[in-house]
């Protein structure tokens, strides 16, 4: 294990301007439109201080929290795909003339680094990792992984789990072990704001190196952090039973159950979009007026869209409980046979931003039970 | 070669889908090097006579007299796109639908037998058959550009069915129900506008019609559940898409269960 470090609040606003002098564009989580989402940072003053965010199925509130914390909350609404994998992306374009047919200029990615990774999200990045690096991934996301690369990654560690957290069920949280350059726990120690620092790697060592004096972590300390991170891990706010998971979903194709879940689903996409692994997308092509400049986009998409399985003149997934079943036994089941493992990472996110709070481990919980229409899981309040 | 020849029309509408053709401004040009722009009296007083490659439609049929007129647009046209909430879905006027129009035009005008109108205000795939349909309230300018790009080049126009929620994700938009309890039509409304309401943090209003799958009653329980009456739900889903039937269907139930709830 690395060396442990600790700092105030200052040593958190060192570290985002010592990432900046780098040439970073430290992004990290800020209060906009209501929710805690992610965009550039200036400095430890942009971060949510004294903020949290009470999570249940379909409804987010941010609240004051009434103390300092800067980290005081869990996910919001966004993820990192966001920057690694960006809602629309130009592939290519060009322009044909007399002189014959020109690919454009492509704008250089730029250097990220990602302040605030969750321990679920470090998950999530690696299944991505996985899904776009093996023999399965799509050629259209070369770049990723050079842009993966030169991305330095700040993650913190989770002490107060969210309304919808189960990174416990997920083995992904709520302790980062792996993928992170530096890693942060915040604690109250003495009443005072403590941050126990560190570094996963050489290129984070490097970086706390340049922000000393940095004081070494006291035992007592330390073991406060381990205390609340086993409390953490102890307090999730939903379960999910992986064992015999995916056989389970995978001998249920024909449950009636999906016809129910098809009631209640607006199928409007919220939980892939919100879904830090949820990797589908569309491609479009575009050609100007005169047909001289073409231009070729990749867009987030969604097995919720009907033209997502549009093939042969009629969508393959017509009915919603078709694509609820799909969505939910990819990242539960037939996931785990492409690429070994699963892909859901336990972030709770599609379970919040469903408008009408469907709940993934109900539902996984309920084939498991083999309850075929609904009872306690009229979820969200909707008796 | 000669450019194909598009003509535009106007029934029962603002004329606002129209004004969205002449706001593209720079590629108006364009446009005009594509196709032969021959029948467009909202921009031009010179009149080519048909037929034509591309019409382009705004308005609902109201009148008798449109309602024979929509049959001769089709005559003279190969590819009859309809664009806007009033040709698509019958409009912000299809809400003349549920009321008796004798008692509006006795109270409106003092002649009201001067007049000749229908009981109904009806979209244009009501009348005739379409070969397109761009929805919006208005439409949006760049997609009018894409139909007609589409056209010429003999492809799909790229203009999604899904919901508005696939747009505020793209863009990062927090969900304004989920995150403030802000009533939105978003989860069951076409994308197209770019979610525009809700990232001025406001619920949509579903100027684009129903999505392609919409689950409108799922959606009226949400609501219910942020404080929303049935009488609320029947003035939400009677708005410029009142007429189109998920929207239709669903404030016609909610109208009946205010009644019996006496709302």
């Amino acid at each position: 294990m690395s060396e442990m470090f600790v700092s105030g609040q200052s040593g958190i606003g060192r570290l985002i301007q010592a990432l900046a002098e780098r040439g970073h564009r430290v992004i990290g989580p800020i209060v906009r439109n209501e929710a805690l989402v992610y965009d550039e940072i200036g400095g430890v003053e942009d971060l949510p201080r004294g903020w949290t965010d009470l999570q249940e199925p379909g409804r987010y509130r941010l609240e004051q929290r009434g103390d300092e914390k800067l980290f005081g909350y869990v996910v919001g609404p966004h993820s990192w795909k966001q920057y690694l994998n960006p809602p629309e992306t130009v592939l290519w374009s060009g322009t044909i003339s007399p002189e014959g047919f020109m690919t454009d200029p492509m704008p250089e990615p730029p250097k990220y680094a990602f302040f605030g990774v969750r321990p679920c999200e470090l998950a999530a990045m690696q299944v991505l990792d996985t899904v776009y690096g093996s023999d399965n991934g799509t050629p259209a996301m070369a770049g990723r992984s050079a842009q993966r690369e030169q991305t330095f990654i700040v993650a913190v560690n989770c002490v107060e789990p969210g309304g919808n957290c189960f990174c416990v069920s997920m083995d992904t949280g709520p302790t980062a072990n792996s993928g992170y350059d530096i890693s942060i726990t915040e604690i109250v120690h003495h009443g005072n704001m403590r941050y126990l620092i560190e570094s996963g790697t050489d290129a984070g060592a490097e970086v706390l190196a340049e922000l000393a004096p940095l004081e070494n972590a006291s035992d007592d300390e330390v073991q406060t952090r381990d205390g609340l991170l086993a409390e953490a891990a102890a307090s999730m706010g939903k379960t999910l039973d992986t064992e015999d998971l995916a056989d389970l979903l995978k001998g249920n194709a024909l449950n009636p159950r999906w016809e129910s879940i098809a009631d209640r689903c607006l199928a409007c996409a919220n939980c892939t979009l919100v879904c830090p692994t949820c990797f589908c997308n569309t491609v479009d092509d575009n050609l100007s007026l005169d047909g001289t400049h073409a231009t070729r986009t990749r867009k987030w998409d969604s097995c919720f869209t009907l033209g997502f399985s549009y093939m042969h003149g009629r969508p393959m997934r017509e009915s919603v409980g078709a694509r609820y079943r799909q969505w939910i036994t990819h990242k539960l089941a037939t996931w785990i046979d492409q690429f070994g493992e699963m892909g859901c990472v336990g972030c709770g996110r599609c379970i919040t931003w469903c408008p009408v709070g469907i709940d993934i481990t109900a539902e996984a919980e309920a084939i498991r039970r083999g309850d075929l229409r609904d009872t306690q899981v009229r979820i969200g309040g909707f008796a | 070669m000669a450019l194909p020849k598009l003509a535009v029309y106007k029934f029962a509408s603002c004329d606002g889908c129209q004004l969205s053709i002449l706001d593209v401004e720079d590629l108006l040009l364009d446009i005009a090097s594509v196709v032969h722009i021959a029948n467009f009296p909202e921009a031009s007083r010179e009149v080519i006579e048909g037929p034509y490659d591309l019409t382009l439609v705004e308005g609902s049929i109201t009148t008798p007299h449109d309602a024979e007129r929509i049959h001769e647009v089709r005559r003279q046209s190969k590819f009859l796109v309809t664009i806007g909430a009033c040709a698509t879905a019958g409009g912000i006027q299809a809400l003349k639908n549920w009321k008796d129009t004798d008692l509006f035009t006795s109270t409106v005008y003092a002649h009201p037998e001067y007049l000749d109108t229908l009981e109904t205000s009806t979209p244009v795939k009501n009348h005739v058959e379409v070969n397109f349909e761009l929805r919006g309230c208005p439409v949006d300018k760049m997609a009018l550009v894409e139909v007609v790009a589409a056209f010429v080049q003999g492809r799909r126009p790229n203009i999604p069915e899904y919901s508005v929620c696939v747009e505020c994700k793209r863009q990062g938009t927090p969900c304004v129900m989920v995150s403030h309890g802000t009533p939105c039509l978003g989860p069951v409304t076409q994308a197209g506008c770019g979610a525009l309401c809700p990232s001025y943090n406001r619920g949509c209003y579903g100027c684009f019609g129903p999505m392609e799958s919409p689950n409108t009653e799922m959606l009226a329980a949400a609501w219910q559940r942020l404080g929303v009456s049935h009488r609320g739900l029947v003035d939400a889903f009677r708005g410029f898409n009142a007429y189109a039937e998920p929207f239709r269907i669903t404030s016609d139930h909610h109208e009946a269960l205010a009644v019996a709830k006496g709302e």
